[in-house]
């Protein structure tokens, strides 16, 4: 047999023309298994779980209808472990060389040379105030923003846009202000 | 088995890394706009197929795909808050587990974040405009 993939190839960071459509593949098994592809609203069910339902009634509702929704997370982390730790040979994101000098100003010197920037994610970092407040309040936007949208990347970008649908690309919009407004506004000043 | 899948994926393509998601938005690398660009090319055709053939699930069931709730203001200020997440913490809510998964103990932070977040919208959904 002619050797089309090999081990070398998997352990390397997968491009994107191979990626995308595996991710379309993902949205697609979901929706033959009659569920949808849509990641955040695990965050409202977590909330329901703990009870949340006793603060506001967005949170009464039967929390086990989304235990299917769980098992993916699940997998996801499980996923994470498998292409971190079995599947890789290293965990350098090469990123483009622009990228690399403007962080390296911005003084993330892992940058090209890590899979997180250690400033943030490093176990270290975890002890440094400003860091963990980073992390914090960008999961807070996170959630906030991904619930009020009713969606996230996988939700609006992929499942609400393959679908055609406008409040989706309104979404998918509002993501990138967002995101441009924090990167080219914002990280001069909190970096 | 399909999350796990996900989560391979996810992490080998490096979507789930902060440095990709900032050179995005720095426009420097067509990197992750191949991934959703193409991972959508494929999903439109596909939901398309399924629309026009009225094709099954696997297990016999009509296929519903639900449309999205008309409105502009909470996809557009709710999209906008979320950007400035994504972009701050370098991470979507799928991501986040399978970077927990990854061994990077500080993602757990984003999370109990992100959690905290879903909860606040829930107490303040009723004032907010949708």
């Amino acid at each position: 047999m002619p050797k089309i993939f090999s081990m070398e190839m998997i352990l390397e960071p997968w491009p994107w023309y191979l990626a995308g459509p595996l991710i379309g593949l993902v949205m697609f098994l979901l929706i033959f298994m009659g569920k949808k592809f849509g990641m955040s609203s695990n965050l409202e069910t977590m909330c329901t779980i703990c009870g949340a339902g006793k603060k506001s009634d967005y949170f009464n509702v039967d929390w086990k209808a989304s235990r299917w929704n769980l098992l993916v997370i699940l997998g996801a982390a499980i996923g994470g472990f498998i292409g971190a730790h079995l599947l890789s040979n290293g965990n350098a994101v090469n990123i483009s060389e622009e990228t690399v000098l403007n962080l390296q100003e911005l003084g993330f010197m892992s940058a090209g040379e890590a899979y997180l920037p250690e400033r943030l994610f490093s176990l270290e970092a975890l002890g440094n105030f400003e860091s963990v407040m980073i992390l914090l309040v960008g999961g807070v936007l996170i959630g906030f923003g991904a619930r009020y949208a009713a969606g996230c990347t996988s939700g609006h970008a992929i499942s609400g846009l393959s679908n055609l649908q406008l409040p989706s690309l309104i979404a998918v919009i509002g993501f990138f202000i967002g995101g441009l407004v924090m990167v080219h506004l914002l990280f001069p000043i909190i970096f | 088995m399909i999350g796990i899948f996900f989560g391979i994926v996810m992490y080998k393509s490096e979507a789930a890394s902060w440095f990709r998601i900032y050179e995005m938005f720095r426009f420097d690398s067509f990197h992750m706009y191949g991934i959703i660009g193409s991972a959508l090319i494929l999903g439109i055709i596909g939901v398309q197929i399924i629309k026009r053939k009225n094709l099954r699930s696997f297990f016999g069931d009509p296929i519903k795909i639900a449309s999205k709730e008309r409105g502009f203001k909470k996809y557009f200020f709710g999209g906008i808050i979320f950007g400035l997440g994504w972009a701050l913490a370098g991470a979507c809510p799928g991501p986040i587990y399978t970077l927990i998964g990854a061994g990077y103990v500080s993602v757990i932070v984003v999370l109990l974040g992100a959690v905290g977040g879903a909860f606040l919208y829930g107490l303040l959904r009723k004032k907010l405009p949708h």
